[in-house]
């Protein structure tokens, strides 16, 4: 058997039972988990089509941050273990009607011809062949506008969200580093002159207190001090 | 390629591979005691002196004792997950050394998108993290855990941006044309066109790796040892082995991309192997200087110099660099004649 093919099935065969796993576990953070092997395994598919700035960029994005936030939101949940199968029979058929016109979907968009005849595969690049750049070129250059708009959709939902959820409330208090770094000692420190006599007085007493006493640590030498 | 053929290839790569991870097990070794000599030179002490000449064979002995102790698994703790951490959080940090040019031509693979998968493989690493807190099933492990999390991204995107800045004057994401546009002298390289990011990134990195004074994810002070504080025997030593691999790496990485990698800082001296290693070994010391000298942050001051004050200083610098592209301004930023 080809290696590549070999790969090929045993990352997607750990895809779909990551995939299975995903919705079947009744833990969320194991969910979650799941998910991130199953993020990792279609990067890894994705390589062996060669779209290695895809595969790179999925993991480091989706895995790297994305679902790190999520495991972070997950985990403060105080839920250790969902119920089972709450509304399974309720949700199925539509859920079914969804995966079946996904499913119809991806067939007419591909075009497969069954029993494996049709598309024929792509000649591998050569090694110098570095897809970031090309597809750095189409985006740039063919697709400048459409990608512009997305990122100004992108930019809306950013504000939109921090507009949504930040509350400035009169009684929060908030730390002012540029006015904090900016303090100097008078605003913090005032210097008292007092009157040093009974200081004196005291150590005087000490000094003529027994060695034996003076051993017994310093707050008991003063308090016999100030007693004799 | 025949079946043999395969298996040859197989071989030389795993020859290879080791070739790589057995210094680089070392160097994590010998780190530990140049970390205990520099600080205790700091401190005006002698550090470990017992265990063989000037204690050179603390670590060996270190390691004897960590592998002879018993690994715990605490009773409420998620077992695989708890088993499963220390593993996750060391082999990104081995995988990333993978695309890690020492010369011109030793390079265990040559990969065109080299520096997209170092930052890929290096923001894996906090898996191991979280994961280790959360299945210890304990309130330090889990507060540890959050807070590496949250550090881990908030400098990520700085880094990032740090990294984006090298692209934009190298052109490549291949690690070893970075260091080939560098060519030159000591003034050729990166740190000097860049070095507002130099500092961003390498600050960066030390936060990354958790490092004083960045290491409130371990805060003895405040939550006992963090994300591991459950863990044992050399269950501990591989999280230990991770967060030195990883320093090792940062330390790598700002060589190749702001000093040059293996170029010789002056014409008259041959490029080679050994800049890199002692650029390399130069950078570490930082880390171990910065935990000597600077007390640990405050959380939420961690969080703003990494939102409020890297991120922006990048944005800025990028803007001006993008600028000097564009005006061609030599000898860094004459790129496109090419």
């Amino acid at each position: 058997m080809d290696l590549k093919l070999l790969v090929f099935w045993v990352f997607s065969l750990v895809l779909i039972g990551a995939a299975v796993g995903v919705i079947t576990t009744r833990n969320p953070v194991q969910a979650a988990l799941f998910l991130v092997l199953a993020f990792f395994n279609s990067a890894i598919i994705w390589m062996l089509m060669e779209a290695e700035f895809l595969a790179i960029t999925l993991v480091l994005v989706y895995v790297g941050a994305v679902m790190v936030l999520f495991l972070f939101v997950v985990m403060m949940l105080d839920i250790n273990l969902l119920p089972m199968r709450e509304g399974y029979s309720k949700h199925l058929p539509w859920g079914a009607a969804i995966v079946v016109a996904v499913v119809v979907q991806i067939v007419l968009l591909m075009r497969v011809k069954w029993a494996g005849s049709g598309i024929e595969q792509p000649a591998p690049k050569p090694a110098d062949y570095s897809n970031t750049e090309e597809l750095g070129l189409a985006i740039y250059t063919d697709y400048l506008f459409q990608f512009e708009v997305a990122a100004v959709i992108l930019l809306v939902a950013i504000i939109a969200a921090i507009a949504l959820t930040m509350r400035r409330r009169p009684d929060t208090k908030y730390q002012r580093p540029h006015e904090q770094v900016k303090v100097q000692k008078a605003d913090r420190l005032r210097v008292v002159s007092m009157n040093s006599e009974d200081n004196q007085d005291l150590t005087g007493k000490v000094a003529k207190a027994p060695a034996a006493d003076a051993a017994a640590g310093n707050s008991g030498v003063s308090n016999q001090g100030a007693k004799s | 390629m025949g079946f043999f053929e395969g298996l040859l290839f197989l071989i030389v790569t795993v020859l290879k591979v080791l070739l790589i991870i057995v210094p680089l097990l070392l160097t994590v070794a010998y780190l530990t005691y140049a970390e205990r000599k520099v600080i205790g030179a700091i401190q005006v002490r002698k550090g470990p002196n017992r265990v063989g000449f000037a204690g050179l064979l603390q670590p060996i002995a270190d390691v004897l004792k960590l592998l002879t102790k018993e690994v715990l698994v605490p009773t409420n703790s998620h077992r695989f997950l708890f088993l499963i951490a220390p593993i996750l959080s060391l082999a990104p940090a081995f995988a990333a050394w993978a695309v890690i040019p020492f010369s011109d031509t030793a390079v265990l693979a040559d990969v065109n998108a080299g520096l997209l998968y170092v930052l890929a493989l290096t923001s894996l690493g906090v898996y191991g993290v979280i994961v280790a807190g959360w299945a210890s099933n304990s309130k330090y492990a889990f507060l540890g855990a959050m807070r590496s999390a949250a550090q881990i991204v908030a400098y990520e995107i700085a880094m990032g941006f740090a990294l984006v800045g090298v692209l934009m004057v190298s052109g490549s994401l291949n690690l070893g044309d970075i260091v080939r546009a560098q060519e030159g002298s000591i003034f050729h390289w990166f740190w000097l066109p860049l070095f507002p990011l130099f500092i961003v990134y390498f600050i960066s990195g030390v936060a990354e790796t958790n490092r004083a004074p960045f290491d409130v994810a371990e805060g003895e002070s405040e939550i006992v040892a963090g994300f591991h504080v459950d863990y044992s025997g050399m269950a501990f030593a591989l999280f230990f082995l991770a967060e030195y691999a990883n320093m090792i790496m940062i330390a790598a990485l700002a060589v190749i991309m702001f000093l040059g990698g293996w170029l010789s800082p002056v014409p008259f001296l041959p490029d080679g192997m050994f800049w890199f290693f002692a650029k390399t070994a130069f950078m570490l010391f930082f880390f171990l200087w910065f935990r000597a000298t600077f007390p640990r942050y405050r959380y939420d001051q961690i969080m703003r110099l990494g939102w409020k004050v890297f991120i922006p200083i990048t944005i800025v610098w990028l803007s001006v660099e993008a600028v000097a592209i564009l005006l061609d301004i030599g000898p860094w930023f004459d790129i496109r004649k090419t």
